[in-house]
């Protein structure tokens, strides 16, 4: 939980914002975040992020999802309480599969879907900034930190001179917090509007 | 930069000129729009039909299961029929999203998010029925494997319909998580947008504070892969898994080791229909046509004679089977199928989904709008009929001529039917007014490849020769 000052870019088109990203990164300034739309490919590589390992934890869910299912059905079968289906073995794997492959899939997905909402941070309920309005919309916004030594002015002329629309000084906080869209947070207000 | 390019053969997705803004103007506005006056009847006659099936249901539960018409000879009649018929409905959805996506088909962008929601709507309808068909409806909990005071008995996992719990419940779970991450975006998009502050908040609640940050989306492309991979095999097991309902049991019609492959290909076939049935409409009344254009539904309409050709192989395979396996019942559950009292519901089904889709093969019929909304709801009832068929013709005439019979349906049972039809479409009527129809950000995503406009400003770089075309274009 941080409020910070950040100096806001907007770009009309991802042909303008690839190369702003550049500047960007080269400049020296320091890179809060790049807002899209839509998924932009090659933005995660422009920016320098890793892969994500997202899959990888899919995988091991997937895993947990089918020793889960093996493991518990030849418990059942075998241990704790043994029925006799028309003389068929107890250990009769292959009428496991369909809810084994079931279990599997249902582990990952869930899991997955957990881990990409704790490691994007969201849930119902969270708020986070809205550096412009469009930016859900037609807008490409890179936010950059304003730090005490750095000069609003400057930062504001340099991502106009990389193709910004649109530019604008805010407060912002950093991070998630609790709270409401339809709320405006006080520091919020000292905003111009955008 | 690459270039973004894709080849003239394709149709555009996208049509008219359109901007990002615009994408978003397009499909946001029936959400901002109070709606019209079809929708408010719509509406409420969708809740009129689920109020019926809710008293329907009510009057089975109190009365017992005597009230519907299934009897000794004949156990399952319309309730598993339907349950059949919305399960296989529920197929599309997924496969569009999910199997689509895989083979990297451009055109799903399009439909894919009203599938998906037609796709959960569908499985909703369909759990109902194994549920009341249970009667003690109250003991349902009794399948659920958790350590109780009977002993720890468990439920018998080797049991097909065991394994259709599984399916079922896991299929549901998986195509919301997948359709609701979709949603987190589009409804960020909604939110920021938002005029009243009810809107503001209900729409923030429902985006999980989604900003769009480059990471997020990273990591949504990936999820959304992962997804598509996992829900591929999965939306195959389900109906494979539904057909084990009956190919595992020994009943002269059912025990058939081709049901799995006749039941995916069916019920990706009664799927896309039923997608056919509600974009036609959704599209005309909801301005969408530059989005769902016919080249979309023509796309489907492939998937439809495609998916109805393989039904009709599987039709013939298994006359020919109880023929050629000499089989006496086999033979005759077969006669008694095409020739016995219940010859109409065979030839309906014959004729829905092995003759008229054939038409299909035209390509101005593919691309007749009027034609293909007629063709979905005659392929649906022909798909009806196909689970009717081999459901209840199997079973009218067992093995003992003393226990033949005839089953008709009671009201109660219809009035369950109908229910469904309510659920159904009062779901289907919110979601079509509180949520954007079409994926806003996938469609963004493909615009400057596919749009209308974009592919004509390619036209320049469409003459010029290739050498000219590579000296540009190359990577260095």
């Amino acid at each position: 939980m941080a409020i910070k000052k950040f100096a806001v870019g907007c770009y009309d088109d991802e042909a303008v914002l690839f190369p702003a990203v550049d500047k960007v990164r080269n400049s020296g300034y320091k890179l809060h975040d790049v807002y899209t739309p839509f998924p932009v490919h090659g933005l995660d590589k422009a920016l320098g992020h890793k892969d994500t390992d997202l899959h990888v934890a899919g995988f091991i869910y997937g895993i947990t999802g089918t020793s889960t299912a093996v493991g518990f059905m030849s418990w059942i079968f075998t241990s704790d309480w043994p029925i006799n289906f028309g003389g068929k073995p107890h250990f009769s794997l292959p009428a496991f599969i369909p809810i084994t492959f079931e279990l599997t899939v249902l582990f990952a997905a869930v899991g997955m879907v957990l881990t990409f909402c704790y490691l994007n941070q969201i849930m119902p309920g969270v708020k986070k900034h809205v550096f412009h309005p469009r930016q859900t919309d037609d807008l490409f916004v890179i936010a950059l930190e304003i730090g005490e030594h750095t000069s609003e002015q400057e930062a504001i002329d340099f991502l106009k001179s990389t193709g910004a629309m649109e530019t604008s000084v805010q407060i912002a906080e950093s991070e998630w917090w609790y709270g409401r869209f339809d709320k405006e947070e006080e520091y919020e207000k000292l905003n111009p509007a955008v | 930069m690459h270039l973004k390019y894709e080849s003239f053969v394709r149709e555009p997705l996208v049509n008219g000129e359109k901007t990002y803004h615009q994408v978003t103007e397009d499909i946001v506005r029936p959400i901002e729009q109070k709606p019209g006056r079809m929708w408010y009847v719509g509406f409420f006659f969708s809740v009129a039909l689920l109020a019926f099936g809710v008293f329907s249901v009510f009057w089975e539960v109190y009365f017992g299961i005597g009230v519907w018409g299934i009897n000794r000879t004949v156990g399952w009649g319309w309730d598993i029929t339907n349950f059949v018929w919305w399960v296989g409905i529920g197929h599309a959805g997924t496969l569009i999203s999910a199997i689509l996506l895989l083979f990297r088909q451009g055109w799903r962008t399009g439909v894919n998010r009203a599938a998906e929601a037609m796709t959960i709507f569908a499985v909703m309808c369909a759990g109902q029925f194994p549920i009341f068909h249970m009667g003690r409806v109250w003991d349902a909990f009794y399948v659920l494997p958790y350590p109780n005071t009977r002993g720890a008995l468990w439920p018998n996992f080797n049991s097909a319909l065991m394994w259709d719990v599984f399916a079922i419940s896991t299929y549901f779970t998986v195509s919301l998580l997948f359709w609701y991450s979709g949603l987190i975006p589009d409804f960020a998009t909604v939110r920021d947008r938002a005029k009243t502050k009810l809107r503001k908040r209900l729409y923030g609640v429902a985006s999980f504070g989604w900003t769009g940050t480059a990471k997020n989306w990273q990591r949504h492309e990936a999820l959304s892969l992962v997804l598509a991979g996992l829900s591929t095999p999965l939306v195959l097991s389900v109906h494979t898994i539904v057909s084990f309902d009956f190919a595992t049991s020994v009943i002269p019609g059912w025990h058939t080791t081709i049901f799995p492959p006749y039941f995916v290909a069916g019920a990706i076939f009664s799927g896309f229909a039923m997608v056919q049935t509600l974009l036609i409409v959704c599209r005309k009344i909801l301005g969408l046509e530059d989005y769902i254009t016919v080249g979309h539904i023509e796309a489907m309409n492939k998937v439809i004679v495609l998916t109805g050709s393989i039904v009709g192989v599987a039709y013939l395979t298994e006359l020919f089977m109880a023929w050629y396996s000499g089989v006496h019942y086999e033979q005759s559950a077969f006669h008694w199928r095409i020739m016995g009292p219940y010859w109409w519901s065979y030839w309906a089904m014959m004729t829905c989904n092995v003759v008229s889709p054939q038409l299909f093969w035209f390509k101005k019929l593919r691309r007749n709008i009027p034609f293909t909304f007629f063709m979905s709801i005659i392929v649906n009832i022909g798909m009806w009929f196909e689970r009717f068929v081999i459901i209840v013709t199997s079973l009218y005439r067992d093995y003992i001529p003393g226990s033949w019979t005839y089953y008709s349906p009671t009201w109660p049972e219809i009035g369950f039917y109908l229910g469904t039809f309510g659920l159904f479409f009062t779901c289907f009527f919110l979601f079509a007014k509180y949520f954007p129809v079409i994926a806003i950000a996938e469609i963004k995503f493909v615009l400057k490849t596919s749009g209308e406009s974009y592919k004509k400003k390619m036209e320049v770089i469409e003459e010029k020769s290739v050498e000219e075309f590579a000296q540009e274009h190359a990577h260095h």
